[in-house]
């Protein structure tokens, strides 16, 4: 079983990478929502199963698998883009880069103690591996709906580290975070709109009038 | 009555969002704010116990931020009625439904001593303030607008790992994982400190961008840039002291810790990069409102370095939490006046505004000079009472860095301010309908006598709730 | 005994088989019949049959080539393990010999390239150089993540040692592995996706066009050469994406000859439904299988 989720942590750090690497709008939104179901299943996997577990397990798969994807292929529609520019530092550089942030990640989670039950696993070291991706993708590409998808794989990064803590922490503050995701994902898909109206196009790279 | 505090501002949003009418809508504002501010001096007078099984709680520290959430709110809510009149070329239904949404968020964050609790309620204020700040529906505004949710949104995630990274250190303690700040602060002699660390530096960097601390501030002077003067005034004030707030309640576990010296190095010195900022970027602003903006860095800086000194800078912090939130008040709101009178926010357009506009003018230039910190207004207590206790203390660094970024800024802000002020009108200037106002007028006037009161006497009941909120924040031997 | 002579008949005789089949399933794609299985050899015979044209601007280096390259691609195959059974040369570190074998028989192809002085070449001989500088890294992080879960560092003992116990304990490092290897096996046999090698279009060629000025029999072992490279790199392959363990020594023997045919099959597969990259992906797509590579052996040195 343990090994099970490591496989599903695997598959998840292989998707940062297919969406560091990928120019493709619609590639990197299906990489997102299939990372999201492989979260939504983790839960019900390491946790023992019940109600609570059950519930919140649907609710991720349906928010990050089906919503936040779809929220975001209509606006990937409307502002009429498929292709993503080259990045500000190039494809290859990005890959490189992805590949030495897994490895820091890696060395970094030797440093923190875990719970005799966690030992072993792939969770931190995949959830700051992630959280360093979804940063690299934010801050290096010019098309704001990838901005978004980099903010997205930013939070799944977070969200596997706590997963950890599933038993612990209450219902309510999981779906208090994942309803702020899905309402901020919803008000970044309309500045979205307002931005390709305004300047008939999403490149961020155009958003410079304000600077010193 | 603590159901009140948070539902009642809901009913309004409830309620602006149905009325059609955008003459009639920010009515509402002022109601719901006078309702909360009454409800607020109830609660301050006789404090509920915790309910929600501990989630619950009004102590000293939230019983501040409360107070000058509530008063900022309905001086800001009586401008609006003013001010909207002069904006009717727009709907007003988004910004009255996010003004009351962000009320009744920021009344929750101080409510709440569970941090996910905290947590969501600071992340809900986020959300609500971005439509605001894109009132002005331009390309600069919108540019404005993505750059203020991206980064915020980005702190948050980071303040939540933060979080998890805290829950996850009671759990290898072998307790319990619990996020209640008692129960935190109780077991954090047990906490290891290497998630302790980890998890400072995350809710350090996430709560810290949005405050507005560098190398994290990027996004203010934009944001505070376009938003509304009326939005301004919200975010440098209520929101500046929400996020202080969620710095405080993880300094407050952290302190607990018995190691200290971590916690309040990372403080002091980023607290001094925000002040040394602000300082180079204050200088010859060509927009005023950048230039509050780059002065609320100074004293988010400002707030941060107190806080990490700690002891008797404690009750300086908390003192000047509120002082900066008031003075931000009147400093917005004038600012928002002369920005409607002269129809530019360019200082090389705007000249001789006090005698174009006497009053906003006026408390332009007396807003300026109390939050440079100048006597004989509140401000300078508050930093006078920092100054001496850095020296006090031994930290003679810092004291002369804060006392040298705080010449520096008064200086560059003097160059903008003063020319603005004084002068005379440019003749090739178009007359606009804004004259000013007894709705525009009276809100910041009434903020700046409170400030100006502040600076000559602090009223005892107020003196002791200081004392109460500092004693929660220092460290337990 | 038997095992070496087993080891050196399949060795000789195979590879030429692996193209039939190959020609063959891409026929079958498109509805055609198709060249016979035996096409290759008849063509590999043909032209050891026939005589040399050599241009006059090249030297020894251009006679060189095709032989220097066909040595090492055969020493390389008696380094490795063909199924369940250990090759016949084996010392610790032959995975480094190995490795630098097939550097030392594109060096030469590349050297009598450049030797001819024409530009098609020399534009292969680059393109050449690329590539295989990118897929050089994968292969090594795959020696290293072999060596580091057999223990030893000797190919036989590396490669037989993975059996279906390693996939359940290791899979996820054992799936990249896979998928960067096979990455790696196109590459180097300049198959689709990195090289059509049915294209006529000078341009488009890397491998073909540096051979493009050889004939008769030195054309004839470069052709068997590079059949020899394929079958080697499809055995290492096999051993590590498909590894059948009979214990009887027949069976090995039928299994790994059914596995290399099922594997050409599947390269016919690959080559049929696909496209040729664009030249500037495919470095991309050499880093991104190197990252997979590296990924694995992250996480088998955990």
């Amino acid at each position: 079983m343990s090994s099970f989720s490591d496989q599903l942590l695997v598959l998840v750090m292989l998707i940062n990478f297919l969406v560091l690497g990928s120019s493709r709008m619609a590639i990197s939104i299906r990489a997102v929502a299939v990372q999201g179901v492989a979260l939504g299943l983790l839960p019900g996997i390491i946790h023992s199963v019940s109600w609570h577990i059950l519930l919140i397990s649907a609710g991720i798969i349906v928010a990050k698998g089906v919503l936040i994807p779809s929220l975001l292929t209509g606006a990937v529609r409307k502002a009429e883009i498929r292709r993503e520019i080259e990045p500000f530092i190039g494809y290859i550089a990005t890959l490189l880069l992805g590949a030495v942030l897994t490895a820091l990640a890696f060395l970094f989670s030797q440093k923190l103690p875990l719970h005799p039950a966690h030992r072993g696993l792939l969770f931190v070291p995949a959830a700051i591996a992630t959280l360093l991706t979804g940063f690299l993708v934010l801050t290096t590409r010019r098309k704001a709906i990838t901005q978004v998808i980099g903010y997205l794989i930013l939070e799944n990064g977070i969200f596997i580290f706590g997963l950890l803590l599933t038993e612990a922490m209450p219902v309510m503050v999981e779906a208090g975070a994942l309803l702020d995701l899905l309402v901020g994902i919803f008000v970044m898909g309309i500045i979205i709109n307002h931005i390709s109206r305004e300047f008939s196009s999403i490149d961020t790279s155009r958003l410079t009038a304000l600077k010193e | 009555m603590l159901y009140g505090l948070v539902l009642i501002p809901l009913v309004g949003a409830l309620v602006t969002w149905l009325l059609p009418d955008d003459h009639r809508r920010p009515i509402v504002l002022p109601v719901c704010g006078a309702l909360h501010l009454a409800l607020t001096a109830a609660v301050l007078v006789n404090t509920p116990p915790p309910s929600h099984a501990g989630w619950i709680f009004l102590d000293p520290i939230g019983k501040l931020i409360l107070l000058v959430a509530s008063v900022l709110f309905m001086v800001c809510a009586v401008y609006s009625v003013g001010y909207l009149g002069y904006r009717r070329e727009r709907r007003n239904r988004v910004l009255c439904m996010g003004l009351l949404v962000c009320l009744s968020a920021m009344t929750l964050a101080a409510l709440a001593q569970h941090l996910g609790l905290l947590w969501v309620a600071i992340e809900t204020t986020t959300l609500t303030m971005a439509p605001l700040i894109y009132f002005n529906r331009n390309a600069r505004s919108i540019e404005a607008t993505w750059k203020y949710m991206l980064i915020c949104s980005v702190g948050i995630a980071l303040a939540l790992l933060g979080l998890y990274f805290l829950a996850y250190s009671t759990i290898v303690a072998g307790g319990e994982a619990t996020l209640l700040l008692p129960s935190l602060i109780g077991q954090a002699r047990h906490l290891s400190p290497a998630w302790l660390n980890a998890a400072f530096v995350f809710l350090l960097v996430g709560f810290g961008t949005k405050m507005g601390l560098a190398p994290l501030h990027t996004w203010k002077p934009d944001a505070y840039g376009e938003a509304p003067g009326l939005v301004g005034a919200l975010l440098a004030g209520g929101l500046v002291n929400c996020a202080f707030l969620g710095i405080m309640r993880i300094y407050q576990i952290c302190m607990a810790a018995g190691h200290p010296r971590f916690f309040q190095d990372t403080l002091v010195m980023m607290g001094l990069v925000s002040m040394a900022t602000a300082a180079v970027f204050v200088v010859r602003q060509a927009d005023f409102k950048r230039m509050l903006a780059y002065s609320s860095v100074e004293h988010v800086g400002i707030l941060a370095v107190a806080l990490g000194l700690g002891k008797g800078a404690l009750f300086g912090a908390l003192l000047h939490m509120i002082n900066n939130g008031l003075t931000k008040g009147v400093l917005f709101l004038s600012c928002g006046n002369i920005h409607r009178s002269y129809g530019s926010k360019s200082c090389d357009v705007v000249k001789g505004a006090l005698s174009r506009l006497p009053w906003s003018g006026g408390l332009f230039l007396a807003g300026f000079i109390a939050i440079t910190g100048s006597p004989p207004f509140a401000p300078f207590i508050s930093e006078f009472t920092i100054v001496t206790n850095a020296f006090g203390e031994g930290h003679y660094l810092v004291g002369a860095a804060f006392l040298l970024f705080l010449a520096v800024i008064f200086i560059g802000m003097a160059s903008t301010v003063l020319p603005m002020v004084m002068g005379v009108e440019p003749e090739a200037l178009e007359p606009t309908d804004y004259r000013d106002r007894l709705l525009t007028v009276a809100p910041p006037l009434l903020l700046m006598g409170v400030v100006l009161l502040l600076g000559l006497w602090l009223p005892a009941p107020f003196r002791q709730l200081l004392h109460d909120a500092a004693g929660l924040l220092e460290v337990r031997p | 005994m038997t095992d070496i002579l087993i080891h050196l008949l399949l060795t000789i005789l195979m590879p030429p088989l692996l193209l039939g089949v190959i020609g063959k399933t891409k026929a079958a794609f498109a509805g055609r019949v198709g060249a016979p299985y035996l096409q290759p050899y008849y063509d590999i015979l043909r032209l050891l049959r026939k005589g040399s044209v050599f241009s006059e601007t090249t030297t020894w280096l251009f006679r060189a080539g095709p032989v220097i390259t066909l040595a090492a691609v055969a020493v390389a195959s008696l380094l490795i393990p063909l199924g369940n059974h250990p090759a016949p040369v084996s010392f610790a570190g032959d995975m480094i010999l190995f490795a630098y074998l097939f550097g030392l028989s594109r060096f030469f192809t590349m050297a009598a390239a450049l030797d001819t002085g024409s530009s098609f070449e020399g534009m292969g001989a680059a393109r050449e150089a690329t590539f295989s500088c990118l897929a050089e890294p994968t292969l090594f992080f795959a020696l290293i993540v072999l060596a580091r879960l057999s223990g030893s560092l000797s190919l036989s003992s590396m490669l037989t040692h993975s059996s279906a116990a390693t996939w359940f304990s290791d899979g996820a490092a054992m799936l990249l592995l896979v998928g960067a290897l096979f990455t790696v096996v196109l590459v180097e046999n300049c198959r689709i996706p990195f090289d059509d090698p049915n294209t006529h279009l000078e341009l488009t060629m890397i491998h073909e066009v540096m051979v493009l000025d050889h004939s008769g029999p030195a054309f004839g072992y470069i052709l068997y050469g590079a059949a020899l490279k394929l079958f080697v790199l499809l055995t290492f392959f096999i051993q590590v994406a498909l590894p059948l363990r009979a214990g009887n020594d027949l069976l090995d023997w039928l299994v790994f000859v059914c596995s290399m045919l099922v594997m050409a099959v599947i390269i016919g597969v690959v080559e049929s439904v696909m496209a040729r990259l664009r030249l500037i992906r495919i470095p991309q797509l050499l880093v991104a299988a190197c990252i997979l590579a590296a990924f694995a052996m992250l996480l088998i040195l955990r």
